[in-house]
């Protein structure tokens, strides 16, 4: 009960006027002025660490979370295809219309300009096998795109679309970019193009853009019904409405590339809809295809489906690195119980010094203890010697120990014995030796007094040595790595391999999220059952 | 059990032996037998990772220290070793000084919210470490800290704190707050108070909270084989790679020079928590 309640019913006790102190204020008022001062101290204590963690620790995790998820890249090196293919009926069977192609040839010169359309192409190939090469080949041929016809189209018009003005005209409108997004979006393009081919900001008054944008500004105007036209003509801006003037019934002979065709010249993966289908699926900057992977699943036009046996990777490592975590636990209860008992029955001098057998190996580093399994488990190594020299085996049936589950299993055990020992040591010493002997005095022979009396006591100290150990194990990387070959490595090697090798962070994130989902389930339950204050070490 | 009574029959003192020296006997060898074959194996002349003949007839020959040789005069070898020294120290300074204050923060006795903070500053012992590692990794390289020392420093330290905080908070747990009012009836300010009276009866958890720290940064590998570039490759580093591509003996003398600091750190912390129980007024176990 905290001191303020107590003040409260205390004056209610009272009755009627609060006590007061020396200084004139009512009691309570002081008592919780003071209980405040206390608490701020104590906050003020902690907000160093607390701020230093959250900073340094916390929002990386969060960060990594996060990373699961988001997928900005389509979006930022595609911009105007992504808007583009919005409207695009993935199951309608046929390919996207023109002017999707039409943005994509523009994005693609930007991207290529500035050298992100092979780091999509690799982000797109993780969901769609084989895009990078659609996206690297698509690259290099770009810059050869017939894309002027409709710039042709529209100064055969009316030649003032040849002159900056036209352009300063046409971006002062008031339907600018509302009724022009794709022609905005290709400006915006164009300007990021310019900076970077000549190295400085394009001056609008004196430069028209490339063919790309008047391609954009005419499937813009081609897909406006004719009153629309009709009312950009009447706008206040006289520049603008000359040029309107003219366009008005003529928007059909301004002609257009055809970019579909071009683009299925340049890599027949563009006439692929299955592609697009993922473009477009992977359009959105938050995704769960991380997740869907991480799980072995992929979403398809009939929605979201397990991918078949033989692809399963990473439910399989999943469900090994469970199975072999319960059995690295299991046979730490089974080595670590005797010890525990042993620790809790000798006597006090005796036991610190067995005690200290079972720390030497918590305290030694965990490179030394793993370097010392790699070199007593190898074929040419101590253990192996030692058995053909007493003749279990011979030397052709050398026995393969590392660089496989059992190299794992037994590293792994010896490495986290101690985890279960000590819980256990702390739980059985507190059972009292009267239990025992009261079921031995009332017949009980020595097994089911073991049984029955001393095993149930000691199921609390099983429980948090198993969690502890099962927490431990699931994340280890650093053993199953070198002693784990290709059969006895874990989920955390695997992540490890996505962040170094393969460079796939989204699902290196997506990995990690569902480990630690797991590892703080589990923590939640281990902080039920012991409690988080009672961690102790050593 | 600790005693077998006198009317103990031959099965039950059969069993009793059988459980004590052949049962508990086999499983602290299994616990302790890697640590010293390692040992032996070390001063072996050949670079074998087995005992050779001339090893098991004890001749002189079949030993020497050349291994040991081979770590001190080898540029890698002596490069992990001084970034290993340059990080631990500076990551242990961090972590100690924050996590005391934290856990004389936490164990005062009105303290909004203390589940949760304590489950916030605890957390870097939970997370499995490549998760950690993965995190900092794509966050650091975010803000330029990756590949840096100092980003290695922040992250050691981070994943040194939860163990201050509970040597530190488990020394505070015994501690009579009668003593702080005492202090400060006879006129001191918590300044003083806190010097004089407190920080006395603390100072071994804070001290082994340290050793904690500082082991947990010296032994660390995961965390720092992401976050580092060449520049802080660290000891337990260049036994990763070694142990990884091409495992030469020197590893094997590494290992007992780090079993050799884990007995003396081990020593220092058995001495610490005597003194501590001694100040506290409790019995040492």
């Amino acid at each position: 009960m905290s001191a303020s309640t107590t003040a409260s019913s205390n004056s209610s006790i009272s009755g009627s006027a609060d006590p007061l102190t020396k200084d004139g204020q009512p009691l309570k008022r002081s008592l919780a002025r003071a209980l405040r001062r206390e608490k701020l101290r104590a906050l003020f204590l902690i907000a160093p660490l607390l701020i230093f963690i959250l900073i340094s620790f916390v929002l990386p995790i969060g960060d990594m979370l996060f990373r699961s998820v988001e997928n900005k890249i389509v979006e930022d090196t595609l911009p105007g295809t992504v808007r583009a293919l919005a409207s695009w009926d993935a199951d309608s069977g046929e390919l996207p219309d023109e002017a999707v192609f039409a943005a994509l040839a523009d994005d693609m010169m930007l991207a290529q300009e500035v050298k992100i359309h092979t780091r999509l192409g690799s982000r797109l190939n993780y969901d769609q096998p084989g895009i990078s090469s659609v996206f690297r080949k698509s690259g290099r041929k770009i810059k050869a795109l017939d894309n002027e016809t409709a710039q042709a189209g529209f100064i055969a018009i009316d030649p003032a679309w040849d002159t900056p003005d036209a352009w300063t005209a046409l971006r002062s409108m008031a339907a600018w970019p509302g009724k022009f997004a794709a022609t905005a979006q290709s400006w915006k393009n164009w300007e990021a193009w310019y900076l970077s081919e000549e190295k400085e900001a394009l001056d609008p008054t004196t430069t028209v853009p490339h063919g790309f944008t008047y391609a954009a500004l005419y499937h813009d105007l081609a897909s406006m019904p004719a009153s629309d036209i009709t009312a950009l003509a009447n706008s206040k801006n006289t520049t603008a409405v000359a040029l309107f003037k003219q366009l008005a019934g003529k928007i059909d002979t301004i002609g257009n590339d055809d970019f579909k065709a071009q683009f299925a010249d340049i890599d027949k993966g563009w006439a692929d809809i299955d592609n697009w289908q993922a473009i477009q699926r992977l359009s959105p900057r938050i995704v769960d295809s991380y997740f869907l992977a991480a799980i072995d699943a992929e979403r398809t036009s009939e929605g979201i489906e397990q991918k078949p046996d033989n692809e399963r990777l990473y439910l399989k490592l999943f469900v090994r690195t469970i199975f072999m975590s319960l059995i690295i636990t299991g046979s730490c209860i089974l080595l670590g119980y005797p010890v525990a008992y042993l620790l809790a029955n000798l006597s006090v001098r005796a036991s610190n010094m067995v005690l200290i057998l079972v720390l030497l190996p918590f305290w030694t580093s965990l490179l030394v203890r793993t370097s010392a399994w790699k070199v007593l488990l190898q074929q040419q190594g101590v253990i192996n010697d030692l058995l053909v020299w007493a003749g279990v085996i011979n030397e052709a049936g050398r026995l393969v120990m590392i660089n496989n589950m059992t190299g794992t299993i037994i590293a792994m055990t010896h490495i986290l014995l101690p985890f279960m020992i000590l819980p256990l040591f702390s739980v059985m010493k507190t059972i009292s030796p009267t239990y025992m002997r009261a079921a031995k005095s009332m017949g009980a022979s020595d097994s089911l007094a073991f049984w029955r009396v001393y095993f149930p006591n000691t199921v609390p100290g099983i429980g948090a040595g198993s969690i502890l150990v099962f927490i431990l194990s699931i994340g280890y990387y650093i053993t199953p790595e070198l002693v784990g070959g290709t059969t006895g490595v874990f989920i955390s090697n695997r992540i490890a391999y996505h962040i170094s090798s393969s460079l796939n962070w989204g699902l290196a994130a997506a990995l990690g999220s569902i480990l630690l989902i797991l590892v703080l389930a589990l923590y939640w339950t281990y902080d039920r059952i012991v409690g988080i204050d009672n961690v102790k070490l050593g | 059990m600790s005693a077998l009574p006198a009317y103990a029959s031959t099965g039950q003192r059969i069993w009793h032996y059988t459980f004590r020296y052949v049962i508990c006997g086999f499983i602290l060898f299994f616990l302790i037998a890697p640590i010293l074959t390692i040992i032996p194996l070390s001063f072996n002349a050949e670079d074998f990772f087995t005992f050779t003949p001339a090893m098991l007839s004890l001749s002189p020959e079949g030993y020497s220290l050349k291994h040991y040789h081979d770590f001190f005069t080898n540029g890698d070898w002596q490069q992990a070793l001084k970034n290993s020294f340059l990080i631990a120290p500076a990551a242990t300074v961090l972590s100690t000084a924050l996590g005391t204050l934290a856990a004389i923060g936490l164990s005062q006795s009105h303290v909004p919210f203390r589940r949760a903070i304590m489950a916030i500053l605890i957390s870097p012992m939970i997370v499995p470490l490549i998760i950690s590692a993965a995190g900092m990794y794509f966050f650091y390289s975010r803000i330029g800290l990756q590949g840096t020392y100092w980003g290695v420093v922040l992250a050691h330290a981070a994943l040194g704190t939860p163990f201050v905080i509970i040597t530190v908070t488990a020394t505070m747990v015994g501690f009579d707050r009668s003593l702080t009012r005492a202090a400060a009836s006879m006129g001191a300010d918590p300044v003083t108070t806190f010097f004089k009276v407190q920080m006395p009866l603390i100072i071994p958890g804070v001290v082994s909270g340290a050793l904690f720290a500082f082991i947990t940064s010296f032994d660390e590998v995961v965390v720092v084989l992401f976050l580092g570039s060449a520049g802080q490759k660290t000891l337990p580093w260049q036994m990763f790679t070694g142990l990884r591509e091409q495992i030469s003996p020197t590893i094997l003398a590494v290992a007992t020079i780090m079993v050799a600091i884990s007995i003396v750190l081990l020593s220092v912390l058995e001495m610490l928590r005597r003194r501590s129980e001694r100040l506290r007024g409790l019995s040492p176990s």
